[in-house]
């Protein structure tokens, strides 16, 4: 049984986002981490870089495999997570906290809640 | 582990190098570009370095060592007779810049080689120049990328790749600067059309995909893919890594394919692994013969003037494609490759077909006893097929998902066990779309035999306990090595004593 924090959105792509004022924070989820297995680099997305929804924003690579990562909606990133570039292994350690990834404002704030809710991913995951 | 410079002499001692051609004043090399500081050769005997080489070797392991089963790799045995041909003077001691008339022999043996490969492909026009199987894929999208540049055609920025394509697909196209769309295979881990009709559009350049896949499945629907890609004005890209279970029974061309590449190191016996030398051609169909790189081996009637030259009653010369992409290698791409790939395809000729039956017989043949012998041993709970399928064709998969489940053993884990049983361990992890897969092609080259006791020292592994396989392998030169520490402190270079 994996971590699913009930306060979060979901996709289908494993990832989470958390709403905070305008704009969300966006990252993994811990069934994401544990099925990747150990994560050893992250490309990360420039400061200011605009993405369409589903647009790829970063790539995670495993000993396993590579695997991107994709904006859930479309929009502006205004943070990245600089700290995974040196320790990409705190998305393993701690997906929901310091493994966030980029902080988005989003170009339509309201379809975050057309996300999935965390008994959405839940079921997806089927657990 | 031990190294060169582990064996220091003497400083400035166990080397000598040649005074230069030049004085210094004469040769003109950049300040960017000059050493700053002197090379440091390890300082060693020549007995001492022989036998440093020579204990490497015994430490290694390959095909000639022992079975080597690793998935979409084709690690076949390499016929020594390909060697002793491709050691002839009249073929190891030319040089492509020698006249065209003292190259006869050797042009003929290229003009055959494209003619035997366009014929196995389907296709109208091979290239023999790129080195190795992701290179052919680069030059084949290449080449297509010109095709619609010159058509107008500017607006295809999208390829197309099944979830369960080799890695180097989406590379590839990447690499030449398109948009990858990845599309996601049925349950049975075949191609699913209605997702592929879904992207396509005008916006599509190429599919690349193989067949039989990644799991070892003949793509049934491979005319449909290729009806569906070809309505929207894309093109059709066939990845050969499974050519082996193909080659005399149907081809790319009969697939509706417009560009192919060979891995003549997996199909046609060429000794590869640790790096190459790798050989891999490409072919395409009329349409795009203009885009390839050349030089390509044409030949014409003789006239009388070449009879002391000729080596029959053709005349052999290069030729570059009008409007070619340009070279992707030097001169013809790697020569002995190609040559001992020649000599393979003489030696078995029309026997080609037999080769890929049985590849795809000891396929099936290993999966069943896999099978068999996990259920002897009482373990056959802990694997699963990859892909639920009647037959396989040359390699299949097998999921290690329950084995994780009940017992916590991994396919990393069984794979390692294997190594201690002293066999070079499957493909692991790949393709992704099957949890804890292992991708087994036994090749047609293994006997009977070698399959049968695989197979029973595959479930012996299957019964050791978990924490014993988590600390394999135990008998191999090097242990289990820390893969993520690897990757995260990647050291390219060998640290000396004085750094």
């Amino acid at each position: 049984m994996s971590q699913i924090p009930e306060e979060l959105y979901y996709t289908k792509e494993h990832e989470w986002m958390r709403v905070e004022g305008d704009e969300i924070v966006i990252g993994i989820t811990d069934h994401a981490q544990d099925a990747l297995t150990d994560i050893v680099y992250i490309e990360l997305p420039g400061d200011g870089d605009s993405f369409d929804d589903m647009g790829e924003f970063a790539i995670v690579e495993s000993v396993k495999s590579a695997s991107p990562i994709f904006a859930p909606l479309a929009g502006t990133i205004t943070a990245v997570n600089d700290a995974l570039e040196d320790e990409p292994e705190l998305m393993n350690q701690d997906p929901y906290g310091a493994g966030w990834i980029v902080r988005m404002k989003l170009e339509n704030p309201e379809a975050i809640t057309g996300m999935m809710s965390a008994a959405d991913y839940k079921a997806e995951i089927g657990e | 582990m031990s190294h060169l410079f582990e064996h220091n002499g003497a400083p400035g001692k166990g080397y000598s190098q040649p005074a230069p051609l030049l004085p210094e004043s004469a040769i003109s090399v950049p300040d960017t570009l000059t050493r700053k500081q002197a090379p440091r050769w390890p300082r060693i005997s020549e007995p001492e370095m022989v036998r440093h080489y020579t204990w490497l070797s015994k430490r290694n392991f390959g095909i000639d060592t022992g079975f080597y089963p690793l998935g979409s790799c084709t690690m076949k045995h390499n016929p020594r007779v390909n060697e002793v041909i491709a050691q002839l003077p009249g073929i190891a001691d030319i040089h492509p810049h020698q006249p065209e008339h003292h190259l006869q022999g050797l042009l003929s043996i290229y003009h055959e080689m494209q003619h035997m490969l366009e014929i196995c492909a389907g296709m109208d026009q091979v290239t023999l120049q790129p080195v190795a199987g992701a290179q052919g894929e680069f030059t084949a999208v290449r080449c297509i990328q010109e095709y619609f540049r010159l058509r107008g055609e500017d607006q295809r920025t999208k390829v197309i790749v099944p979830d369960s394509a080799h890695g180097t697909n989406p590379a590839s196209a990447a690499m030449c600067g398109f948009e990858i769309v990845e599309i996601p295979s049925r349950v049975d881990g075949r191609i699913d059309l209605d997702a592929l009709r879904a992207v396509a559009d005008e916006t599509t350049a190429l599919m690349m995909i193989t067949n039989p896949n990644t799991l070892g499945l003949f793509e049934a629907d491979i005319l449909a893919a290729s009806d569906i890609v070809h309505s929207v004005g894309g093109q059709m890209y066939y990845d050969g890594a499974n050519f082996n279970a193909i080659l005399g029974i149907t081809s790319p061309g009969l697939m509706g394919f417009d560009a192919v590449h060979f891995n003549l190191h997996k199909t046609f016996s060429q000794p590869h692994g640790g790096g190459g030398p790798g050989s891999g051609p490409i072919g395409v169909k009329a349409h795009l013969a203009d885009f390839l790189p050349g030089p390509i081996v044409e030949a014409r009637p003789i006239a009388p003037e070449d009879a002391t030259h000729a080596v029959d009653d053709l005349w052999y010369g290069w030729y570059e494609p009008t409007h070619s992409i340009g070279k992707v290698q030097q001169w013809h791409g790697n020569a002995g490759a190609i040559i001992r790939c020649w000599a393979y395809y003489r030696r078995y000729g029309n026997g080609l077909k037999t080769m890929s039956e049985h590849a795809v017989l000891n396929a099936n043949y290993l999966r069943h006893a896999l099978h068999r012998e996990a259920e002897a041993a009482g373990v056959s709970d802990m694997i699963v097929d990859g892909a639920e399928t009647d037959v396989a064709k040359h390699e299949f998969t097998i999921s290690l998902g329950p084995a994780k489940e009940a017992h916590g053993i991994s396919a990393m884990d069984v794979a390692k066990g294997l190594l201690d049983m002293g066999y070079m361990a499957p493909t692991v992890y790949f393709p992704l779309v099957v949890p804890e897969c292992m991708m087994i092609e036994p090749t047609e080259t293994e006997s009977k035999d070698t399959l049968d006791t695989f197979a029973e020292d595959f479930a012996k592994v299957l019964q050791v306990d978990a924490e014993t396989l988590h600390n394999a392998p135990i008998t191999t030169p090097v242990r289990r090595v820390d893969e993520v520490y690897a990757a995260r402190n990647l050291c390219l270079r060998h640290p000396y004593d004085d750094d």
